[in-house]
């Protein structure tokens, strides 16, 4: 039997080849995605580990909230005289003072920001004295050229970031900063390295200890950590305990290890998002290879049909028959995961250039190769293969031995009642789920659609040999019509298999479901933003930070002076805990603020006294407070009472809750716009005071000037930019998907040789022959397409509502591109039909119909 | 009454495989149908009917050598005027029956005609169907037909384009004696009634008594023929034929 097994697995190697392709592509994927994330986790853990001194002191973090600690910008520091105490303790060999400031950029030689949205930069101190070594022992930094900044207007960079942004020692390089100046024009006086491997794209700017404290921490003359170096001998733990001593209150004392922990948290926090994303589409390429691999197993072993009869003839077992044909799926298993291992490789490379193109720069760390990747590669390759298989096998053991007698073999199948069964199950547990999580109050309403998404589409592929019959006879009738006998011909093969025709429409089913979900997300976030912004930008101009960030307060009065300029109204975001739920607010002046913008309240009035907050509605539902009551807002810094003034429409401009701007100094955090709301004199021409703003902004590329228009071109190009991103994902989908009609229909062709031969002999020429197998693709193409853009249909509409109070308010379905889908899968078709068609028109008509 | 030319082979030479399996199946065979007639080619196996038949139907290209087919000479074309040719000019009765399964009876026999995009002549179509005895079996797909049944439609199939000539190769070969009689003396009933001109490749003495003429074929040549056969005739001039070239 073996031998019967390895000759099959010989002589059909084009075959195997197109199906063994499937599984590369998705084995592909999912080790790139591995190996590439685990690179990016060994660069994390390499910065994590490497920028730990022994013992730091810092401020009490409070809650860790990491997206909190990313938008506010905490202000809280050491004073500089606690390091005297600490440097005089036992075990302390030495302390020092650092300071870590964000908001800043490096202006490019080209006038354009270094980084942009991309990786931090981070303003450093040079540190009085000798810097401390990291807990290994080392020096951070590894000076290149030059030294270290003295004085204010000197400056070092990082070599990565000197090099991008084309500054050489000596230049003067333009420096955005969140504070006065906006604009810092400084020497670069030093280019230093890393001593652990690569930033991950991040900038470090290193000032001399003064200016960082002016420029970062108001001047006062303190650090946001102490950095402390230990005795030879002693263990962090008894150092951190001596310092916790001598420390004041509001500070805390902790070990090198647990603070790269928690770094290496954070970071596992933030890159789980992007494992996840990369492996979900993993996963749905290895679906679609599934549909394509079970598909051609049922072809192939029909077509040796005979063949099995007569080993069963001959005194094989069912168990052998299905055996050869499971080991034929082993080793299809084993050389498509070999070769998706392979290729995963270069997609990790091909990953690695991307990123860094987006600022994720990982060239100090090279792949990572874990034992677990290649084991999970061979594990999930193998066991796709072999359970898409399975069903073909068991089949191919059910041939009676005296098939080998009959001149026309019929496979057993099973009935299509079971399979209309499971699929209404399927279906019905999908769409409940799906309602439930879009209509109804579930905790984690998404879970419950995407599982619901999920049970929808293994209905709609398990059903759909039922759900083609009518779509084909539909394409009957068209082709009829059009093409005539040719057509009609087309449409008879299509039909002539339903399962097959439909397992290979599935999986385009499955890719085009995918993208039209996609497509309707995007169309109603981009609609919900243009209506968000219509109905809620009341201002003539907004200016904001190109990242996000808090800018000088200084911009603000300036523009105020802008001739042109009738009323300015700063906003700052900020990210709190209300009553224990994550709360995104902007903090402004409510009088200023009123001139602006309309908010339309329900009960109340704006914020304005301390320690006041308004609420949106649906954000006052799900904390169940109203006007009146009292919020418990916690920070990092700690937590305090808060009367809620006032409940307004839910509006995306300004978040979930208004708080006054003094909750910002309050909390601790430092004041800097995120944005300004502007409006002009009435009268004065629109360009006009355009051009003024933007003299007044200057040449400080991080502040825009956006109106209406800009900015919500610029809100839309941020969610169009993630939907490329996803449609070029789930395009590996649809190359399957397009393997997978190439492959069944050169095995029909295979499987059809003697009738194409009669049908040349009477006179189809090869043109028409090319035509039909042309037909029968597209027929199985725009099947696929229909059945796929119907349930994106119903997924769009159900991730829509279940989003509903989460910034897509409005449904927007985009016919246009829904056509276009179409469209583009009849090409689908066509093209897939090209290799096939060829080869039947190939064949020798003699040949064929003598079945030689 | 001097007989029309309907198909002509001459000097055709037809060599398969290299070296030691070098066969020559063709050997300068030339042969003259004639029209309204219905020829049998017997001979042993390997003696090259088949061949000769596939050459002649513009299945097929002789190394050498030229068939005409009425007027036209098929090594001139090309294979989309060959296509033409076999779709507009000839007909095809195959042993093995070779029906499009997804087609019925009725779009079988229609299929040269639909692909050629032309409407049969009713009247021609009637006769057709009729002769065959098929009237009650047409909306049947091929599955659901027996084979005796399945070769009819085959027939009816390769008459109703009202061809020049109709091959047939071996058409009674995959059929028990019954429907193998049917099948025959509707071909025969063809060439009497409709004046159609059939040449058919057998092995079967009592098949070749049906037809007009009997060509015999060994080692590629033609090497005897015979006119208004029985089956003792046939039967006796076969083996006149083998002992001569000694098989």
């Amino acid at each position: 039997m073996r031998r019967v097994t390895w000759r099959n697995l010989v002589a059909r190697k084009v075959r195997l080849f197109l199906s063994a392709f499937a599984i590369v592509l998705g084995i592909a994927f999912l080790s790139g995605s591995l190996v590439f994330t685990d690179t990016i986790g060994e660069s994390f853990d390499q910065i994590a580990y490497g920028t730990v001194t022994d013992v730091a002191v810092r401020p009490e973090t409070g809650n860790g909230d990491a997206i909190a600690m990313s938008v506010n910008r905490e202000a809280r520091s050491i004073p500089a005289s606690v390091i005297d105490e600490i440097s005089a303790l036992p075990g302390v060999e030495r302390a020092q003072g650092a300071v870590n400031g964000g908001g800043l950029f490096v202006v490019k030689k080209n006038n354009r920001l270094l980084g942009g949205t991309g990786a931090p930069t981070i303003a450093l101190n040079a540190g009085r004295g000798e810097p401390i070594p990291n807990a290994a022992g080392d020096q951070m930094l590894k000076w290149e050229q030059g030294t270290a900044p003295v004085k204010d207007g000197e400056i070092a960079l990082d070599a990565r970031s000197a090099e991008v942004a084309g500054y050489a020692l000596g230049d003067t390089v333009k420096i955005a900063l969140p504070s006065d100046p906006p604009i810092l024009k400084a020497k670069l006086v030093g280019i230093f390295g890393f001593t652990s491997g690569g930033l991950a794209g991040a900038t470090l700017v290193l000032f001399d200890d003064d200016s960082a404290q002016k420029y970062f921490l108001d001047g006062k003359d303190a650090y946001s950590v102490i950095q402390v170096e230990a005795k030879v001998g002693a263990t962090q733990r008894e150092v951190a305990d001596q310092v916790a001593k001598v420390i004041p209150e509001g500070t805390e004392s902790v070990t090198g290890d647990s603070v790269a922990e928690e770094s290496k948290d954070l970071f596992d926090q933030l890159l789980g998002f992007l494992n996840t994303f990369l492996l979900v589409f993993a996963g749905i390429a290895l679906v679609v290879g599934t549909f394509l691999i079970v598909n051609t197993f049922s072809i192939l072993v029909a077509q040796r049909s005979r063949e099995l009869a007569l080993l069963r003839a001959l005194g094989a077992s069912r168990r052998q028959v299905s055996s050869s044909v499971l080991t034929e799926a082993f080793v299809i298993g084993m050389i498509g995961s070999t070769l998706g291992l392979a290729l995963g490789f270069g997609l990790a490379m091909l990953l690695k250039v991307l990123f860094s193109q987006f600022g994720l720069d990982l060239s100090g760390t090279s792949l990572v190769f874990q034992t677990r990747t290649i084991v999970l590669a061979y594990a999930v390759g193998v066991l796709v293969t072999m359970l898409a298989a399975w069903i073909p096998a068991r089949r191919a053991a059910k041939v009676p031995p005296v098939a080998a007698m009959r001149d026309e073999i019929a496979m057993p199948e099973s009935s299509l009642r079971w399979r209309l069964l499971i699929a209404l199950l399927f279906g019905f547990a999908g769409a409940g789920a799906m309602a439930a999580g879009s209509w109804l109050d579930v905790p984690r309403p998404i879970v419950w659609v995407g599982a619901g998404i999920f049970g929808v589409l293994m209905a709609v592929a398990l059903g759909s040999p039922i759900i083609a019959t009518p779509v084909l006879a539909v394409f009957g009738a068209i082709y009829r019509v059009i093409y005539r006998s040719v057509g009609k011909l087309a449409a008879q093969n299509a039909r002539r298999n339903p399962r097959r025709t439909a397992a290979t429409a599935s999986a385009l089913m499955i890719g085009l479901a995918l993208v039209t979900t996609m497509s309707i997300l995007g169309a109603s976030i981009n609609t919900s933003i243009d209506k968000g912004v219509e109905r809620e930008f009341s201002a003539d101009f907004i200016v904001q930070n190109v990242s996000g960030q808090p800018f000088s307060p200084e911009i603000s009065q300036k523009i105020t002076a802008v001739p042109g300029v009738d009323a300015v109204s700063p906003a700052q975001s900020i990210v709190f805990k209300a009553d224990g739920t994550q709360v995104f607010a902007s903090a402004t002046d409510a009088e200023q603020f009123a001139e602006v913008f309309e908010l339309s309240f329900a009960s109340g009035e704006a914020p304005t006294a301390d320690n006041t907050i308004a609420l949106s509605e649906s954000m006052a539902e799900s904390i169940d407070r109203t006007t009146g009551d009292v919020v418990e807002l916690t920070f990092s810094s700690g937590s305090y009472d808060a009367t809620v003034t006032g409940v307004y429409a839910d509006s995306n401009v300004v978040g979930q809750a208004l708080v006054p701007l003094s909750t910002v100094t309050t909390a601790g955090i430092k004041r800097g716009d995120t944005s300004l709301a502007i409006n002009a004199v009435d009268g004065t021409g629109t360009r006009t005071v355009r051009a003024n703003l933007e003299r007044a902004v200057g040449d400080n590329p991080t502040i825009v000037v956006q109106d209406k228009e800009s900015y919500a071109e610029a809100q839309r190009s941020q969610v169009n930019t993630l939907l490329y991103l996803i449609y070029a994902l789930l395009g590996l989908a649809i190359v399957i998907a397009v393997l997978g009609i190439i492959n069944t229909l050169a095995l029909s062709v295979i499987e059809r040789t003697r009738e194409i031969g009669l049908l040349r002999a009477v006179g189809l020429t090869r043109p028409q022959l090319r035509r039909m197998v042309r037909l029968e693709s597209v027929a199985i193409a725009i099947l696929g397409a229909v059945l796929g853009i119907g349930a994106g249909l119903l997924f769009g509409v159900a991730l829509q509502r279940s989003f509903q109070n989460d910034g897509i308010s409005d449904l927007a379905i985009p016919t246009g591109s829904l056509a276009v889908f179409v469209l583009v899968s009849a090409l689908v078709g066509v093209l897939a039909a090209v290799l096939p068609a060829r080869r039947a028109a190939k064949l020798d008509v003699l040949r064929a119909i003598t079945g030689e | 009454m001097e007989k029309t030319v309907a198909a002509h082979a001459h000097e055709l030479t037809k060599t398969y495989g290299k070296g030691d399996a070098q066969v020559r199946a063709l050997d300068g065979v030339s042969i003259e149908i004639y029209e309204g007639e219905f020829t049998a080619v017997m001979g042993p196996s390997g003696s090259g009917k088949s061949t000769l038949m596939h050459c002649m139907a513009a299945l097929d290209t002789p190394d050498s050598g030229r068939v005409t087919i009425g007027s036209t000479t098929l090594a001139k074309l090309d294979d989309k005027a060959l296509t033409v040719m076999r779709r507009e000019k000839l007909g095809f009765i195959f042993q093995a029956f070779n029906l499009v399964p997804t087609l019925t009876a009725e779009e079988n026999i229609l299929l040269p005609l639909s692909i050629a995009g032309k409407k049969p002549d009713p009247k021609w179509y009637a006769n057709v169907i009729e002769a065959v005895g098929l009237a009650d079996r047409l909306k049947h797909r091929p599955n659901e037909m027996s084979g005796g049944q399945a070769q009819r439609v085959a027939c009816a199939r390769a008459l109703v384009s009202r061809p020049k000539i109709v091959f047939a190769d071996e058409p009674t070969g995959n059929l028990d004696s019954t429907s193998g009689a049917e099948v025959l003396s509707f071909l025969r009933r063809s060439v009497d009634e409709f004046g159609q001109t059939i040449v058919m490749v057998t092995h079967d003495p009592v098949a070749a008594s049906y037809t007009d003429r009997v060509v015999y074929l060994a080692d590629g040549r033609v090497v005897s023929e015979l006119r208004h056969p029985t089956a003792e005739k046939v039967l006796e001039r076969m083996s006149v034929v083998q002992r001569r070239i000694g098989v």
